[in-house]
């Protein structure tokens, strides 16, 4: 017992990284996947076309090359290479990755709701806008809440990516001292922590869901 | 009111209106009765703008809402004189469309506070009248899916009274009812009709057209076959398909 508050300290930094990734991340990664998800069903074509090929590229690649590339390679692309520290390349990496499953996954609610709630707001003179900011997108949350908890489950294990940057999150803290003292019980309060951190997660979703509850459909 | 001439809507290959003429005057209560897929449903879409026409011009207390230009296309007015001229109507669908995530009140106020600008204290007590009018006040919290098909019709009824409409277009709004719901609906609408409100009903309740409609209206294949005053067009039908379909209705 007295060793695990031995190593509390480095495994709490290393916690404290792993939420800096994931708070930003998510707060950023939510509102940029909105956006992709509405100029997508947007109806301009260009523009749809373009998101699509986003949501390709980022889904189909490992989020760790992303940011492999990010740091290390975009420095030398023309026109809009830039020289990222380590902690704004993940950040942007896991931001732009992100956002194309939020987009996928608000996509698939918007799609969902009946063209007559549309028809409905209209006939009522809602614009597109109040439309979809008053009655679509209340709707939307609701519905995309099981596959949201998911996804943001799933963004506080891949936070452990990071260490390809070498950067200290709760996994490479844990690594780095059963190296050092030649003991795995780092590793089960690392696992401890991500379960905490995730029971969180899931109790706060559980509470969302039982809140919209008071409404079908 | 409505002064429709010469509307013709194609979907894809298929021509669903032929020329559609019909005028609405104010206080009237005109029904549109037909076999399905005569057209009549989209005729109705088409005065207040769900659905684009191909042809022909839309007039609506006065004002253009589409005119056939010198070419035969027609040109709509700008879009914000399109939503202004489309909000002196309001419509009540076949399935309701009220909105699942806000109660009956809250359905009700939406639309005068963020479309009209209204204060909620203003719009509110509007609201409780009309909820008092359908005999539903004591619903006001509730959740539509708490309520039957009836009350889901009778409260978009009052959703779309309460932006002060001039003209109330309803698309079968008994068609998806249980029979035994349908009476208290078709009992709202003739209230309105007693108020002179200009109505425009497509339905399939030939009774109550009889009854509360100061004109009925027959259409067929995307066509308007006959449109008299009801009692007339019920007891002796001038055309053979106005016959053949009143005769298979009754």
């Amino acid at each position: 017992m007295s060793y695990v508050i031995e190593i509390m300290g480095p495994l709490l930094e290393g916690t404290g990284v792993t939420l800096q990734v994931f708070l930003l991340t998510f707060v950023l990664a939510v509102p940029l996947g909105l956006g992709l998800a509405l100029i997508r069903i947007s109806g301009f074509a260009v523009l749809g076309g373009l998101v699509n090929g986003y949501i390709w590229l980022m889904r189909g690649t490992p989020l760790m090359l992303q940011m492999l590339f990010i740091y290390f390679a975009l420095p030398f692309v023309p026109v809009i290479g830039v020289r990222l520290p380590d902690f704004p390349a993940a950040i942007v990496a896991f931001v732009l990755n992100y956002a194309a499953y939020f987009a996928e996954i608000f996509r698939a609610g918007i799609q969902s709701i009946d063209r007559g709630q549309y028809e409905g707001a209209r006939v009522l003179g809602l614009s597109y806008a109040q439309t979809m900011r008053r009655i679509v997108l209340p709707q939307v949350l609701k519905r995309i809440l099981p596959p949201m908890s998911n996804e943001t489950i799933t963004l506080v294990k891949d936070t452990s990516l990071i260490y390809v940057l070498a950067m200290n999150d709760l996994l490479r803290a844990a690594r780095g001292i059963v190296q050092r003292d030649f003991t795995t019980t780092p590793f089960i309060v690392a696992a401890a922590f991500y379960l905490l951190m995730t029971l969180v997660l899931t109790l706060g979703f559980q509470r969302l869901e039982r809140k919209y509850a008071v409404y079908d459909g | 009111m409505i002064h429709a001439r010469d509307v013709h809507k194609r979907f894809a290959a298929v021509e669903v209106l032929r020329g559609v003429s019909l005028d609405v005057g104010k206080g009237e209560v005109v029904a549109i009765i037909g076999p399905s897929g005569s057209g009549k449903s989209t005729f109705l879409r088409c005065l207040n703008h769900l659905e684009t026409i191909n042809r022909g011009r839309i007039d609506i207390a006065g004002e253009t809402l589409v005119s056939a230009g010198k070419d035969a296309v027609c040109r709509y007015a700008p879009e914000a004189d399109i939503r202004r001229i489309c909000r002196r109507m309001g419509m009540v669908f076949q399935h309701f469309n009220l909105f699942p995530h806000l109660t009956v009140l809250q359905n009700i106020i939406e639309a005068p506070i963020t479309v009209k600008g209204l204060r909620r204290a203003e719009i509110v007590p509007v609201a409780e009248g009309l909820l008092r009018k359908v005999g539903l006040l004591d619903k006001q919290a509730s959740y539509p899916s708490r309520l039957s098909g009836g009350q889901k019709q009778r409260v978009a009824i009052a959703r779309a009274l309460a932006m002060d409409p001039d003209i109330m277009l309803f698309d079968e709004p008994t068609s998806a009812l249980d029979p035994e719901l349908t009476g208290e609906v078709l009992r709202t609408i003739r209230e309105l009709a007693e108020e002179h409100m200009t109505m425009l009903v497509v339905t399939h309740e030939m009774a109550f057209a009889r009854e509360v409609a100061s004109r009925v209206v027959f259409m067929d294949g995307g066509e308007i076959i006959e449109a008299r005053p009801a009692r007339e067009l019920f007891s002796s039908p001038e055309h053979a398909r106005t016959r053949a379909f009143l005769e298979n209705m009754l």
